[in-house]
């Protein structure tokens, strides 16, 4: 049962069939931003109300609700979404990564790839690429309309410039279906490739800023570089010391007082199905 | 506005909430995977005049922020009684201005010009077209293309022409502009996106 003296899904009705709306011209144009009147929620702008907004206008009795912050099911802001919904809609929830419907997430992509169906929400601070480049609304709306992304290009070239390299390691701009620029969100770049051609609907929501926007399944995604300086993700000389995966994202832990590192997965429902399944990583 | 006369209004959704979550996730499907045809499983009676697909698309997203524009031959008080007293969107007189343009089948297709493209700063104030089709099928003549598609995807539209062709050429080639059509047939449906290209292809492929 979902809470008493609160609609399904804790939105209105009105306000679910205006977001709902806006979400199917969304994925009408990928990664172009739709406006759209972004409600007042039960927790403060950056918590991710964006993505619950979006959550709440598509969550059905039948999903199963998996939420993710950084990689992790069980940090603060993960836990509170996750029993948010399970107290205004009644939904069932998991860890798994395989066993989701719908996903929200801020920051990351789970490892295990996303299946044809399933649907995956983004919590997005900054919808607007560039939105550091150009701070006026009217400036960036004519930029998308001419489809004119040369001050990106620029920014990229500027980091080669003073770093010898694109030094931008996070909401890594994309373009998408050969057509709009987009913030993929904070994921790390690591990410970046998950979103190309992939089987999942991509749903993002940026609750302060007022803008839904979306990458259909099988969608060209690509990750703005140059010939000279292609895209490519990051690497490390370690594997998960507790998994021993080598093809996850990791985090790096300080463990004592000694300075002893260890690298785990960000992804811990994909670290724990791994140690589950025999794997071990090299940590004492 | 004239009284609406409630002895002909039926009811709308069953249940109101979760009949509509239902629908959107289906016409969420639909327009994600264009072409891909989904069946809706609902205890509805449409007004004569709309199919249950065409009228459960409406309960589902036409409100009173939604202007509605209902081709002639389905602006009968049953249809336009039933809307104003479930929905109540306003109706307008021509497609141009409408968020929803509620056509009887693709033969009546106004002209692209005639309807509302969005503008090019905010392509996605254009109009949603909800049309009835006699048939729809997964495999048959329209081969189509883009977002949403691993490769290709077969439709067959029954009512579909050359001219419909066209339509949805010159449709596609305006995006970011363009309206987003989604073909009704009884309680199924399929979604074309501007961002769809369609050919017709002259192969042996059959048609049911």
């Amino acid at each position: 049962m979902s809470q008493a003296g609160y609609n399904f899904a804790y939105l209105d009705e009105h306000t679910k069939r205006m977001i709902r709306r806006a979400l199917l011209k969304a994925v009408a144009i990928p990664g172009y931003q739709v406006p759209f009147g972004s409600r007042e929620m039960p927790l403060p702008y950056g918590w991710g109300t964006g993505g619950i907004q979006v959550t709440a206008a598509i969550i059905g009795r039948d999903d199963v609700l998996k939420v993710i912050d950084q990689g992790s099911d069980d940090t603060t802001n993960a836990v509170n979404i996750r029993s948010f919904f399970a107290r205004v809609a009644g939904v069932a929830t998991t860890e798994r990564t395989r066993e989701a419907t719908l996903i929200q997430t801020r920051h990351r992509i789970p490892e295990t790839p996303l299946a044809a169906g399933q649907v995956i929400v983004f919590q997005v601070p900054i919808p607007e690429p560039l939105r550091w480049l150009e701070p006026r609304e009217t400036e960036t709306r004519s930029l998308h309309a001419l489809a004119d992304y040369g001050l990106m290009n620029v920014k990229l070239y500027e980091d080669i410039v003073r770093h010898g390299r694109i030094a931008t390691t996070y909401d890594y701009p994309v373009e998408v279906n050969g057509r709009y620029l987009m913030r993929p969100s904070p994921i790390p770049k690591f990410d970046n490739p998950k979103m190309h051609r992939n089987p999942a609907l991509q749903l993002f929501g940026a609750g302060r800023e007022k803008r839904v926007y979306a990458v259909p399944p099988w969608t060209d995604v690509r990750s703005l570089d140059f010939e000279d300086h292609p895209f490519a993700i990051e690497r490390w000389d370690h594997a998960c010391g507790l998994c021993g995966a080598s093809d996850s994202y990791l985090d790096e832990l300080i463990t004592d007082d000694a300075g002893t590192r260890l690298h785990v997965c960000s992804d811990t429902e994909y670290c724990a199905a791994r140690r589950a399944a025999g794997h071990q990583g090299d940590a004492p | 506005m004239p009284a609406i006369d409630l002895d002909r209004v039926g009811p709308g959704f069953a249940d109101p909430v979760h009949d509509a979550q239902r629908v959107f996730r289906s016409l969420l499907t639909a327009m994600a995977e264009p072409g891909r045809i989904v069946t809706l499983d609902l205890p509805l009676v449409p007004p004569p005049g709309l199919s249950l697909a065409q009228c459960a698309t409406l309960l589902t997203l036409a409100d009173r922020d939604t202007p509605v524009w209902l081709a002639p031959s389905i602006d009968t008080p049953d249809v336009a009684d039933f809307l104003a007293f479930h929905c109540a969107s306003p109706r307008v007189g021509s497609p141009l201005g409408a968020r929803f343009v509620v056509l009887p089948d693709l033969a009546q297709l106004p002209a692209l010009d005639t309807l509302d493209l969005g503008d090019p700063a905010y392509p996605d104030r254009s109009s949603t077209l909800i049309v009835e089709v006699t048939e729809l099928a997964e495999d048959g003549p329209l081969e189509l293309q883009g977002p949403g598609i691993p490769d290709r995807r077969r439709l067959y539209a029954g009512g579909w022409s050359t001219a419909t062709t066209r339509f949805a050429a010159a449709n596609h080639a305006g995006f970011p502009l363009g309206v987003d059509l989604v073909l009704c047939c009884a309680d199924a449906l399929a979604a074309l996106p501007r961002t769809c290209r369609i050919t017709e292809s002259t192969g042996a492929s059959s048609c049911t």
